[in-house]
């Protein structure tokens, strides 16, 4: 057979977890560090990143909303997905991600940006005529009340649900990672350490996916982009990035010291067929160019542009090194045999249902999303005081 | 009274959420199979569906009490343990009744099945590359099914 060495149990040969499995953890990994990023300027008030406050709320709905495709695209039977909420088994831990994504995405995205938005809401469903104006007078659920007190109050609940919201990010992510490291079966992910490895790591690329769209919308714009915001959200991501990359190390130095069964055969993966997207991909170009690269612009002083352009180019290689890890746990975990003899490889297919052409676009999808989310609402500062004395004014 | 006027909008939210969360429930109410949850996790009607499919294998030993000569030659030899149906695919019709021609199984396909070479078998299967091993013949020309040593002989 092609691609297999060794022995293979036969249910071993080819891989079920395809490159749209890669696409869920990474996808809702992009949800929770943009969320904690936006959580960063609520409850920890750090003024600095405020600017990005709403476009990192708009950013984690709009990935939260593609999160679970991958996932029904995988499906020999997506319409019988449903049937995970109408009858779910207690032990299975996919059946209750889907509790914990229902109650992440209504109960804390949705009401968050709600109560945040509701100033603007009504300030445009006022301003607007024709189907946008019903629109947003859905929106404003017939309550047009914005006088200081409510949107006082508005400000008070939205830093509860904030404050729920944080540790609701972490059950998020924290739980992908725990339903890869759950699976005693597989030496290559059964850790204790995975969640908390999964949730440093979708800090880290939610945190440079932000920055990044802030950068470029910006830009699009024509406005002058916020460096004290830019530099604070870097150096953020560049402690954020050294504890993920200490935790992963952690797990590395922990495996080669322990040495158990499983260690020679994992081993011989990470050189072999691991080699370009572990070592070379998700350590060299993904994780240690960047740190460096936010590093140097820690040490020494460098003029706003080449700040801008180093931001630019390590929050894409973040991006590029998450993937990367996200590649590495989903397919590697599937190329070695439990008979830790054999090895197989993963052919990815173009055009099939699970292919390459369907995860590009699922990737494109959201940003899709979220460029309709911004002409709805627009999270922009200007637009903030545009519309608030406005909406004040009108009793 | 001024604190409910300026929570007004709130208490929409909480409304809309309770229409949501009660719709849940109704709609879970039909959708959920009535057996659901009779014996186990699963539908108990599935039980009784099951077990009125029409049976579709016969079994070794029925297929035995009439062909015993093909019985005797099989169990002679290395397909010992393999069964009738694994070859000839489910007959039950014809054990009922025998007037129904099975037909023969094609050697090019059904031998291959379980004899290609492949690393992910355990190394007690014999395996063979069927195009060099065979070049183009049929397998029965040399190996005959039911006793597929080539000391019993190929077939007739
Ligand atoms: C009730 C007796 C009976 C039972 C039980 C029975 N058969 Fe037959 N089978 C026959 C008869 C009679 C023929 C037709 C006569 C012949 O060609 O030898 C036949 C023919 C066949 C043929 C086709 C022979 C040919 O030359 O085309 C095959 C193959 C076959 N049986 C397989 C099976 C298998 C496998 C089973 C078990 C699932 C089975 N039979 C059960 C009586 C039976
Ligand atoms: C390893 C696969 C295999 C198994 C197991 C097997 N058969 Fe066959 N059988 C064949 C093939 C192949 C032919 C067709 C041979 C041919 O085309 O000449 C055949 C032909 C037959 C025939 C037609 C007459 C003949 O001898 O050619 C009968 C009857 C038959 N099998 C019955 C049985 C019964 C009963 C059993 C179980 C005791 C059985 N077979 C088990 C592969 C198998
Ligand atoms: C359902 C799977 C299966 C099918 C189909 C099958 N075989 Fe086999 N065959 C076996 C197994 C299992 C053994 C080894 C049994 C053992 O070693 O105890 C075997 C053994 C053999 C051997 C070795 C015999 C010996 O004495 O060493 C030959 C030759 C053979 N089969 C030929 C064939 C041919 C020809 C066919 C097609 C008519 C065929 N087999 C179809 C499972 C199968
Ligand atoms: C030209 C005659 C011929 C044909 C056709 C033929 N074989 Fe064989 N086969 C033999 C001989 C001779 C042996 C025994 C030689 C040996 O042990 O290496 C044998 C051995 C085998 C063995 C046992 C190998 C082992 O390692 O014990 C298998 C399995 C087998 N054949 C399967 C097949 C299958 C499947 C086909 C049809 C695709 C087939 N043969 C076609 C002549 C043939």
């Amino acid at each position: 057979m092609p691609g297999v060495e060794g022995f293979m149990y036969p249910n071993e040969v080819s891989l079920y977890w395809s490159v749209l499995i890669v696409l869920y953890p990474f996808i809702t990994g992009l949800v929770a560090g943009a969320f904690i990023l936006a959580s960063l300027a609520r409850i920890f008030r750090v003024e600095a990143v405020k600017p990005t406050y709403r476009l990192a709320l708009l950013t984690a709905l709009a990935f939260l909303i593609v999160a679970p495709l991958p996932l029904q695209l995988h499906l020999g039977h997506p319409e019988r997905s449903y049937e995970m909420y109408m009858t779910p088994h207690r032990t299975s831990a996919m059946a209750m991600f889907g509790f914990v994504y229902l109650w992440y995405l209504m109960a804390v995205l949705v009401v968050e940006i709600w109560l945040d938005f509701r100033a603007d809401i009504v300030a445009l469903s006022q301003s607007t005529i024709g189907w946008r104006r019903w629109m947003y007078l859905a929106m404003t659920l017939g309550s047009a009340n914005v006088s200081p007190r409510a949107l006082a109050i508005d400000e008070r609940v939205g830093w509860l649900v904030t404050l729920i919201g944080v540790p609701s990010a972490f059950l998020l992510h924290g739980y992908v990672g725990f339903i890869f490291g759950s699976i005693k079966a597989n030496p290559w992910w059964s850790s204790p350490l995975m969640p908390v490895v999964f949730i440093f790591s979708a800090m880290v690329s939610g945190i440079a996916l932000v920055m990044l769209l802030y950068m470029a919308a910006t830009r699009l714009r024509r406005q002058p982009i916020d460096m004290l915001c830019v530099d604070t959200i870097a150096r953020c991501l560049f402690y954020i990035f050294i504890i993920d990359f200490s935790l992963e190390m952690l797990d590395l130095i922990h495996r080669v010291y322990e040495a158990d069964e499983s260690f020679r055969s994992l081993d011989f993966m990470v050189h072999t067929r691991l080699y370009f997207s572990q070592i070379v991909l998700q350590i060299y170009i993904g994780t240690l160019t960047p740190i460096l690269l936010l590093a140097l612009t820690q040490v020494i002083r460098l003029g706003a542009t080449a700040r801008k352009r180093i931001y630019a180019v390590a929050g894409s290689l973040a991006l590029v090194g998450i993937f990367a890890m996200r590649w590495n746990v989903v397919i590697g975990g599937q190329l070695f045999s439990k008979s830790f003899l054999g090895y197989t490889t993963y052919k990815m297919a173009l055009v099939t249902r699970e292919g390459l052409l369907v995860s590009i676009g699922l990737t494109l999808l959201p940003l899709l999303i979220l460029a309709v989310l911004v002409k709805i609402l627009p999270p922009w500062p200007e637009a903030e005081h545009a519309s608030i004395p406005e909406a004040v004014a009108a009793p | 009274m001024r604190i409910f006027r300026d929570t007004g909008h709130l208490f929409r939210l909480a409304g809309l959420f309770a229409v949501g969360t009660l719709s849940f429930f109704v709609i879970r109410a039909f959708l959920v199979p009535r057996s659901f949850g009779e014996y186990g996790h699963y539908r108990g009607a599935a039980i009784s569906e099951i077990a009125a499919h029409p049976i579709r294998f016969a079994g070794h030993q029925t297929c035995e009490t009439c062909h015993t000569d093909v019985a005797q030659t099989k169990n002679a030899g290395k397909h010992a343990q393999v069964n009738c149906e694994a070859c000839h695919g489910p007959l039950a019709k014809h054990a009922d009744d025998p007037s129904i021609d099975p037909g023969k199984p094609d050697t090019a396909v059904l031998c291959v099945r379980c004899h290609a070479a492949s690393a992910a078998k355990p190394k007690g299967v014999p395996q063979v590359d069927a195009d060099q091993h065979a070049n183009g013949l049929p397998c029965q020309t040399c190996h005959q099914p039911h006793n597929p040593a080539i000391a019993a002989g190929g077939a007739k």
